[in-house]
């Protein structure tokens, strides 16, 4: 009587079920239906909180930016991890710091790192000039952050007289009067100015790397940075030393001690020798 | 008209008779010139100091035509283009003229830095060439102690010199000073506003170092050297023991002529060494720096070498800030200890330290030989240990740079030099006075065996001896009595004690051919060589 009854009732009826309980295949179709939608909402949840995936299809990087990437995953990944997130312990993210500190740290051979130290130091470059412009877009449109402005001579009308002043106030107590650098705590540096181009000390500026301050363009004016570059350029590398023929490295009284005691005293000695042996 | 007969010969006796029969200088004049100075290339270390001394009255005097000790602010608009419209006082802008607007100005300038320098670079090389001789014990006390004094001034006078540019460098001196001055405990701030006239830099600071720049500390610098120089005369030389050399006599040269001359020879030198180093090294250029200002302090900002062992003494000291509980809080800063408590004590011992060798040894005779260094071990340890204490402290004051240059972390450093304090110096003192005493050892061994001679003989046993050269008479191998001088230790070095070829940096005499003995004939030289061959030549 029963199994006329469903027979009687078709497929439709069956599926709906029973006002009452539901029946086998109700059940089996619903758990699916729920297992199904689960599926849906986790995948959906993780597409949304996962931003690297969407930030690698959503903006399309250009192709300066692309070759930038495919250079990054060779020699900057394993510091800075993928898509530039950073690795704890090991490097920071690159997220937001702009093409000027590619430009600095990866220009003046600082990275790729030797080791891991208290600082990066200048090293000979491993990148084409091209290359670094590569990484430079890269890091550029992950996240934006400060660039340096084109021209490789950024000191053309800076005012030497206002640039001192600034450097004197703003540089010399880390890198020195005389751009020579200077000791940090615990094996830190602020390094030579001597060998950095126009477009280093710039980005330096805008950048802050390593245990420098960021001088923005609201502090230091794009004019002023203009001013200590060219004195840095001018004064400090090329107007040499009227005071003799060695500088003595302009480190100041220390070096001036050694000197005395290397050069006077030692030539005053032998002098006094050999008059005393003339007798 | 008879021609008068011009004697030329005559001329200076006759000169000389007319102002004796005016004067009658001739009989002082005759002890003076009679004046016996023994003979010695470290006797001579005083003289670097005396003649750096007048080469900085020279300079000094052509700068201060030039300089203005005012701090009242112009705007430099000298030839130095980097600075031009900068404000600065005017001590600044005289400086920089004198560097670059005055002829000559900035080499004058550089030879009074390099002269400073000098000055008491060979005050302190002739200092321990008096300690570690033992020559300012009885009756030389006093001299000593105005030797110290001369140091201390010396100090004073550069550290004034120093200020006086008011460039950025000198600005971080003085304001260290006023620090300084206003740690010591109850009259520090009364202190410093008696010296600035105020609060720290005043309007008048730059006037008043001038004027004790210039007046003050070269008068007293001239009065101690005069009374040093006049002791020196009445007290005579010490000299090393030696043949004819006695506690009671001066065995050397007249003052007149040949020491006058090698004086002043010897003058020639220093003053070309000082103005070779001021036109060939370039020293505080003072440009660079750019005028003083509060909010301006340069990486390796450091004072001149003989102020560096403060700095270093002050970075060593650890914070340790002492807080006496009256009223709301007395503070003693760490400051003061290094830089007003350490100075004292050192210049208390350096002055002192004669009397105070005398009471330990108990010895209050009169001295005018002098000792080798190793022959007083312990006080040649404790004069090691003073300098390995004085060069931590000066390396320290440097530390930075050095940290910088040398790649080594400046918190290393610092701990290096405070472990190095307290460890370097005793181990200096033990490791000096086990040398001492090795040498002494050596000294006694040679006496007693004679020299080595480098021929080996074998005996008809077999036995290989070495064969010395007895430097006693008979068959040697007697006690020798030590005569506090060298002991020949080469076969060379035997007889008169000067080298066997004279002459300082080439040899200014042959040596002399060995008299040939008649029952050896001399020896030949051995034949060439010849290659033994088959005979045949080839091709």
């Amino acid at each position: 009587m029963t199994s006329d009854n469903d027979r009687r009732r078709g497929l439709l009826a069956r599926l709906r079920g029973r006002p009452g309980a539901p029946g086998r295949g109700r059940r089996r179709l619903g758990a699916a239906v729920r297992l199904v939608a689960a599926l849906m909402l986790a995948g959906g949840a993780y597409t949304v909180l996962a931003p690297g995936a969407a930030a690698q299809e959503n903006p399309p990087l250009s192709s300066a930016a692309a070759d930038g990437k495919a250079l990054f995953d060779v020699s900057c990944v394993s510091c800075h991890g993928r898509n530039a997130q950073g690795v704890e312990g090991r490097g920071p993210s690159l997220i937001g710091v702009g093409a000027a500190s590619v430009e600095f740290q990866v220009g003046s051979g600082r990275m790729p790192m030797a080791r891991q130290e208290a600082q990066a130091a200048r090293k000979p470059v491993v990148f084409t000039r091209d290359e670094i412009d590569q990484l430079a877009a890269y890091v550029q449109e992950l996240g934006g952050g400060p660039v340096v402005p084109a021209g490789d001579n950024l000191h053309a009308d800076g005012n030497v007289a206002i640039g001192g002043e600034l450097y004197r106030i703003n540089c010399s107590q880390c890198h020195a009067f005389s751009g020579g650098g200077g000791a940090l705590s615990s094996g830190k540096y602020a390094p030579s100015l001597r060998p950095a181009t126009d477009r280093q000390i710039y980005a330096a500026m805008l950048s802050g790397p390593q245990n420098m301050p960021v001088f923005g363009d609201n502090q230091i004016t794009p004019e002023q940075k203009a001013d200590i570059i060219a004195y840095i350029q001018q004064t400090l590398k090329d107007d040499g030393d009227p005071g003799g023929l060695f500088n003595l490295g302009r480190y100041g009284p220390s070096t001036e001690g050694v000197a005395i005691f290397l050069v006077g005293i030692v030539a005053l000695v032998f002098a006094s020798l050999w008059i005393a042996g003339k007798s | 008209m008879k021609r008068r007969k011009f004697d030329v010969a005559a001329v200076p006796g006759n000169a000389a008779r007319a102002v004796d029969d005016r004067f009658g200088v001739a009989t002082p004049l005759r002890r003076l010139l009679n004046k016996v100075f023994p003979d010695h290339w470290s006797f001579l270390l005083g003289e670097i100091a005396l003649f750096s001394f007048v080469v900085l009255l020279l300079t000094g005097v052509f700068l201060t035509f030039f300089y203005e000790p005012a701090m009242t602010e112009v705007i430099y608009n000298g030839s130095y283009a980097p600075l031009r419209g900068t404000p600065m006082s005017a001590a600044y802008a005289s400086t920089l003229d004198i560097s670059f607007d005055v002829r000559g100005g900035l080499i004058m300038r550089q030879m009074h830095h390099w002269a400073a320098l000098l000055f008491m670079a060979a005050i302190v090389v002739h200092m321990l060439r008096v300690f570690f001789t033992g020559a300012f014990r009885k009756p030389r006390e006093t001299n000593w102690i105005i030797g110290s004094l001369l140091f201390w001034v010396g100090f004073l006078a550069g550290f004034t010199g120093y200020s006086l540019p008011d460039d950025g460098l000198s600005g971080t001196g003085l304001r260290i000073a006023s620090a300084i001055m206003l740690s010591i405990p109850v009259i520090g701030s009364w202190v410093t506003a008696a010296v600035f006239n105020g609060e720290f830099p005043g309007t008048i600071i730059i006037s008043r170092f001038f004027i004790a720049h210039v007046l003050l500390i070269p008068g007293l610098l001239i009065a101690l050297i005069s009374v040093h120089l006049g002791l020196v005369f009445t007290q005579k030389h010490t000299q090393w023991p030696g043949p004819g050399r006695t506690n009671g006599n001066v065995v050397g040269e007249r003052m007149f002529p040949r020491y006058a001359i090698k004086q002043g020879g010897f003058f020639m030198v220093v003053f070309g060494v000082i103005a070779l180093m001021g036109g060939l090294f370039q020293i505080n250029p003072v440009w660079l720096f750019g005028p003083y200002e509060a909010w301006v302090v340069s990486a390796a900002s450091q004072p001149d070498w003989y102020v560096m062992f403060l700095d270093g003494s002050t970075r060593l000291m650890p914070d340790w800030e002492i807080t006496i509980p009256i009223g709301e809080g007395y503070v003693i800063p760490p400051l003061f200890w290094p830089t007003v408590v350490l100075p004292g004590i050192l210049v208390a011992i350096s002055l002192f330290y004669p009397f105070m060798e005398a009471r330990h040894l108990k010895d209050y005779r009169s001295h005018n030989l002098l000792q080798r260094p190793r022959d007083v071990p312990f006080r040649t340890g404790l004069g090691v240990m003073a300098v390995t204490f004085y060069v931590i402290l000066t390396l320290s004051g440097a530390n930075d740079v050095i940290a910088d240059k040398f790649q080594i972390s400046l918190n290393a450093m610092t701990w290096a030099g405070r472990i190095g304090l307290l460890l370097l110096p005793p181990l200096a003192y033990y490791v000096t006075y086990r040398i001492c005493l090795g040498l002494q050892q050596h000294d006694r061994e040679v006496l007693a065996h004679g020299v080595e001679t480098g021929i080996i003989r074998r005996l008809p046993d077999g036995r290989f001896v070495e064969v010395h050269q007895p430097l006693s008479a008979g068959n040697g191998h007697g006690e020798l009595d030590y005569a506090g001088w060298v002991v020949p230790k080469k076969m060379n070095r035997l007889g008169a004690l000067g080298p066997a070829i004279r002459g300082f940096f080439y040899p200014i005499e042959r040596p002399v051919e060995a008299p040939v003995s008649p029952g050896h004939p001399p020896v030949e030289p051995r034949p060439e060589r010849e290659e033994v061959t088959s005979g045949e030549t080839r091709p």
